[in-house]
Parts: C-alpha cells; structure tokens; sequence
C-alpha cells in the first residue's frame, strides 16, 4: 500500500473490496493493491473515470461486469442495497461442503455414515485394479438379469449388478485422447526434434527414429437424473448405475432434478449403498411430480455450468423427456449447455419400449444437441453403450 | 503515469475505430500499467480489430497468435529449422569440423524459426501481442501463457533462456465457446464489448464507409439495431453491417424502401444462416424496413 495514500480512502477501499467479495467477486489483496497503486499513480479523482477503471481491473468474466456498476453505486453513492445478493453457488468450498437443503428434512444431522465411506473407498480400489481390470465389458452370465426390464429391479443383489455396468462403463469412458502430443517409444508419428537432436550424436545420421503419440486424458463426467414422477419406476436403479459411476478416477458430479434440481454428488459419496438407495428414493418419490427440465437445466446453467463443465466433459442426462416446460426453453437451454459440455448423452427408457419413437415435444427439441441418444430400460441395454461412450 | 482515456479515445476515433468510454479506458489501464487485457464480447463486435487500431495508434507492429484446439508451445514460441539444420550438418561431414562446433552452429538463431509468442518478445519496441480466441485453446495452452505473461522470458535447451526485450501490450479476446481459469481472469483486465448502440454505429458506419449516403446510413444501422432484437441463431455484428452496407452502394440504393426485392436478396450480408435467412421472409424485412424508413 502506498505511503502517500490517506488512510481514510485506503481503509474505504478496503471495504469496497469486502463488498465486491460479499457478493461473488474473486478480488483479493493482490487486486486492492493495484487498485490503491493505480490511482495514487494516477490521480484519478472523477467518479465516472474511477468507475471505468476499477470496472476494467476488478471485473473478471461478463457477469461481473453487468453487475459492477450497481455494486459501485451501492457502495459509493449509497443507493440501494449494500449486499444485493449473498454469494451465488459459485463461491467454491462453502457450497462444496454443504449438504443439499432438500437433505435435511429427511437425513438426520448427525447421521454422516462414517462406515459407509470406507466401504466407497475400499470398493473403488477394487474396482481400479482388480482382476477384471481391462475395461472392458464382457458377455458375461448375467444375462437373465439384464434383459429384465428394471422396472422389476428390486434386490440389494440386482442394485449391486447394476453398480458393477456402470463401473465398467465409466471406466471405458474415462480417457479420450488429447491433441498434444507426448513422447513415447511406440508413438505413431516421428519426433522430429528429438530425432535430429539425437542424430547429433551419430554425425547426422538419423539412425534412431523418436516417436510421438497423443496422449489420453481423463474426462469429467456429469450425469443429471430424472427422477420425477414419470420416471419413478427408474430411479432407483438410476441411482445405483449413477453410484457405480463415482469412483476414484473419474471426476463426476451427480444432479437429482424433477421440478427442481439439486445436487447430490457428496450424499452419493458418504452414504452406504442401500441406505442411500433407500433414501435417495425416497427423495425422489416426495417430489414425483411434474418434470420442468428446461428450467432445472437453466439452474444448472447458472450455478453449476462454469464449475462443473469444461471441454473435457462428458454429460449424461437420464430422462424419458416428458417436459411441462416448453420445449423452446428446453432447447435454449441445452444450447447454452452444449457451449461448456463436450458431448451430451441422453439415456432414455422408453427408447427401449417397442415401437417408440420420440415424439414427446421436448425430445424432439433436445435431438438436435444430444450426441448419444441411447436405451437405458435394461442393464443389457446399459452394457451395450460401452462401445458409444468410447468413441465420444 | 497519466490515466486519462480521452486522449487515447481520440487517437483511436482518428485510425477508424470507435471504442465506447469503458473500452478506452481499459485500454488506457493495459497500456498504462502493461497488463494483458481480456476482452470477451459477441462475435463480430470487433474484438479483434481492438488490437489492430491500438497498434496503429502506438506506431508499433501487431503480432497475432490465433488459438485453436491442440495449440502448444511448438506452434507457439519456436521450432528447429530442420530441413536446414540436415543441410548444414552434411555439409559440415567433409569439413572434419569438430562435433560440437557443429552442433554450436546448427542450434544458433540462425536456425530458430521464431512463432509469435517469442517473436513478441524479441521485438525492439512493445509490438501489441493479440491472442486470439484464446477459449479455442485447452486448459493446458492456457496454463503455459500464464508462464509466459508473468515471466516474460523463454528458456529454450539448446540455446538458453531469452528475456524479452520488450513487453508487448497483451490482448486477448474470447467468445465464451468456453469456460477460461480464475487465475487467467485474474491476471487479466478484463473488458466486455457489446453490440454499439446506434449513435456508435453510425459513427463506425461513417467512419469505415465515407462515401455512404447520409440517409441510408441512417437507415441502415436502425435496420440492424431492429434485426438484433429478432430472435436469430447469430445475430449480426458491425463487421456484417458493414458489409451490409457496402453491398447496398454497390447496388446503387439510396433507400430502404426503393427496392424491396433487391435489399431482400442483400440479406444475406447480415443472416449468416439458413434458419437465420428463413426467419426473416419478405413480411418481416417489410415491417422493419417500414420502421426504419
């Protein structure tokens, strides 16, 4: 902080910046400090001048700048409010930690199911690098059970079968490959740099050829499920597929929405499975209701996109479609979505029924956006994905 | 430092670009304080040109780095002239040049190919450095750029590490196709361009169209401002109401109204799309061509 700086304006400044925080800003000592150097450098005395230029320097994506001029105002001028909203879900580690409301009418707050979490662990690492390893989904002799309709999944045996297909298929979504390319000795492209650096040595003479490859990268995954009343029948066995999609080496992030959305990705974690099933069911049949995607999608827009998505991302939406929303908001919103995710799965049950096409209007408007539109009545059908998500 | 925008805003105003108080000022704040500004704005709100005109106004080059998927520092800081580097090497094979004197002269500056990023720094007088679209770019170009606009310096293994000799004026701009880090956001000025309102449309218009037509000029730029508010898949910028404007004068139109059939047809300056072009039919143009008439 400069020495020449009065002490009042420094301390206002200060207290700006807690104001801009308050509200979401991710501005720090580093920044009021440039702030106070600048103007002490500058002089700069008239409001508008001011405004324009702590606009330029504390603003950070398009947001923030729409809201600046009113927190400005708000502070400075003292009109309106002092806190215009309390920071959004974008704040990192607070909401991070927080169980979803809708949570603490139905779990008791002292029920955090310790024994369960060590199970996860223990049952993730198997899943790494057990025996059936490879990754690859065999035809195995579950198949009187697959080719069950899930509808008539009910057992704790049947719930586990359906953990084990996800895990499998998430692990063979869990790497694509990037477009860089790293040095490796059965690469299929010739190192150019490295050969002639090498050749050095030999007088020039390329005998030793370096190879180059593409490496892979982990994907993110994000999955939002259906669970309203439409879908009912599904969830439960939603939910165990779901689970068996969180594990160790792939980061995923897990969305309940029927009228609303929430997010339960931690209550997945920490929770034994048949508990959770249990109570993860019972969630969702208190609000079997109406579906309005559109709107749980455009909440998901504006709270969870920025954090949860990026160009590595893959998103899996679980739903039969039938939308109370109109089905232009839906495609909106899907729009929007499309920009932060990489590729957009849509499992849909009724796919697997005989003779349905999908018709219901808020499908038709989502076709144009999914990448992967796929069946998900049965475990079979589930199992069959494999080879499309590795591809994505 | 001297931090008033309005001189800049001028100069700018003076090489055909018109910014708003707020894009002056944040470029008054990059130059002042050599910051890498962020700007991020529509398609066709004439981000990029931002930079061409700040390196007309400070008389110095504009170097551009234009991302895509898969970008990395090869492409972006330099490469081994090979095909030269062999030359040399064979030709050197008669000369019983000791290795290493070989190996001096093959890894010189001679043999460096120079991409733009430390083409920037190499500069002896600040060139403006415009990165492109850099939300084309991954997560891991981005970390790399930080690297770069904090240091300032390249360490390259053969040669050793080059400091700048001159910090460049850093823009870049993106279109939001993707979410950019917190931490380049927060290394960055940042600076959000919207369409122009009409008063600075027009002024554009006049600007980088001299010989239009007072009156269609006019016309023209309420015809676009009414378009934006249609519902479209992509919604027209300066750069097609330019061109808009540029095909109407070449069609010898003085009015709107003159000739629907032609300014019709001439659209497709300003829809850059199918569904776009099936938005608008012949009723709508005629009820905004009416309103602006």
């Amino acid at each position: 902080m400069p020495a020449s700086e009065p002490r009042g304006a420094s301390m206002r400044m200060a207290g700006f910046m807690g104001h801009l925080r308050r509200n979401g800003f991710t501005v720090g000592p580093g920044e009021t400090e440039l702030v106070l150097s600048t103007l002490a450098a500058t002089g700069l005395a008239e409001a508008s001048a001011v405004r324009l230029g702590l606009k330029t320097m504390l603003a950070g994506d398009h947001a923030h700048w729409e809201r600046f001029d009113d927190l400005f105002d708000a502070y400075w001028l003292d009109r309106g409010l002092r806190i215009v909203e309390p920071s959004g879900p974008r704040s990192g580690a607070a909401r991070e930690r927080r169980r979803p409301d809708v949570w603490d009418k139905i779990l008791p707050p002292d029920e955090t199911g310790g024994t369960g979490t060590a199970e996860q662990i223990t049952e993730g690492r198997r899943g790494a690098d057990g025996p059936g390893g490879t990754g690859r989904l065999l035809a195995s002799g579950q198949e009187a059970l697959a080719r069950v309709d899930l509808r008539t999944l009910t057992s704790a045996a049947e719930i586990a079968a359906a953990e084990r297909v996800a895990e499998r298929l998430a692990r063979a979504i869990r790497h694509r490959l990037s477009r860089r390319r790293i040095p490796s000795p059965r690469g299929d492209t010739i190192d150019l740099r490295r050969t002639i650096r090498r050749s050095l040595s030999r007088g020039g003479e390329p005998v030793e050829l370096l190879r180059k490859r593409r490496p892979e990268r982990p994907v993110n995954l994000v999955v939002l499920l259906d669970v309203s009343g439409s879908m009912k029948i599904y969830s439960r066995y939603f939910l165990s597929f779901v689970r068996g999609l969180i594990s160790t080496w792939l980061r995923t992030d897990v969305f309940l929405f029927h009228t609303r959305l929430v997010r339960i990705t931690e209550a997945l974690h920490e929770r034994d499975a048949m508990r959770a099933m249990g109570r993860l069911s019972l969630l969702a049949e208190g609000f079997g209701g109406g579906t309005r995607i559109a709107t749980a999608l455009k909440s998901f827009n504006d709270h969870y996109a920025r954090a949860a998505l990026n160009s590595r991302s893959v998103a899996i939406v679980m739903s039969d479609g039938y939308d109370t929303d109109p089905p232009e908001a839906l495609a909106v919103e899907l729009r929007r979505f499309k920009r932060r995710a990489r590729r957009l799965v849509w499992l849909n049950p009724l796919l697997g029924w005989k003779d349905y096409a999908p018709v219901a209007r808020a499908m038709a408007a989502a076709l144009p956006f999914i990448d992967c539109f796929a069946a998900a009545h049965s475990l079979e059908s589930l199992a069959a994905l494999e080879g499309e998500l590795a591809r994505l | 430092m001297k931090l008033d925008y309005q001189p800049l805003q001028r100069d700018l105003t003076e090489v055909g670009y018109i910014p708003d108080d707020a894009l002056a000022m944040a470029l008054c704040l990059a130059v002042g304080l050599h910051r890498p500004l962020l700007l991020e704005g529509e398609a066709g709100v004439g981000k990029t040109d931002v930079a061409k005109a700040l390196a007309a106004v400070l008389k110095t080059n504009l170097i551009r780095l234009q991302c895509y998927e898969g970008l990395d520092a090869t492409a972006t800081l330099y490469e081994w002239n090979y095909q030269r580097q062999l030359l040399a090497i064979r030709a050197h094979e008669r000369d019983a040049l000791p290795a290493e004197a070989v190996e001096r002269q093959v890894f010189s500056e001679d043999y460096l190919l120079r991409r733009p990023l430390l083409e920037a720094i190499s500069q002896p007088v600040s060139p403006v450095l415009l990165i492109d679209e850099i939300d084309r770019a991954d997560e891991e170009f981005e970390a790399f750029l930080l690297e770069i606009l904090s240091d300032f310096q390249i360490t390259i293994p053969e040669l050793g590490t080059i400091v700048a000799r001159s910090i460049p004026y850093v823009i870049l701009t993106s279109n939001g196709t993707r979410a950019l880090s917190d931490a380049l956001r927060r290394r960055c000025l940042y600076s959000y361009i919207d369409f122009p309102d009409e008063r600075k449309e027009l002024a554009i218009l006049r600007a980088r169209q001299p010989r239009i037509d007072g009156q269609l000029a006019g016309q023209v730029v309420r015809f676009v401002q009414a378009l934006r508010r249609e519902d479209l898949e992509k919604t027209p910028g300066i750069a097609e109401t330019l061109d808009w404007a540029g095909a109407l004068m070449g069609l010898d139109i003085r009015s709107l109204a003159q000739d629907p059939a032609a300014v019709q047809a001439s659209l497709l300056c300003l829809l850059k799309t199918e569904a776009d072009l099936k938005a608008v039919p012949r009723e709508v143009t005629a009820r905004l061509v009416g309103r602006v008439a």
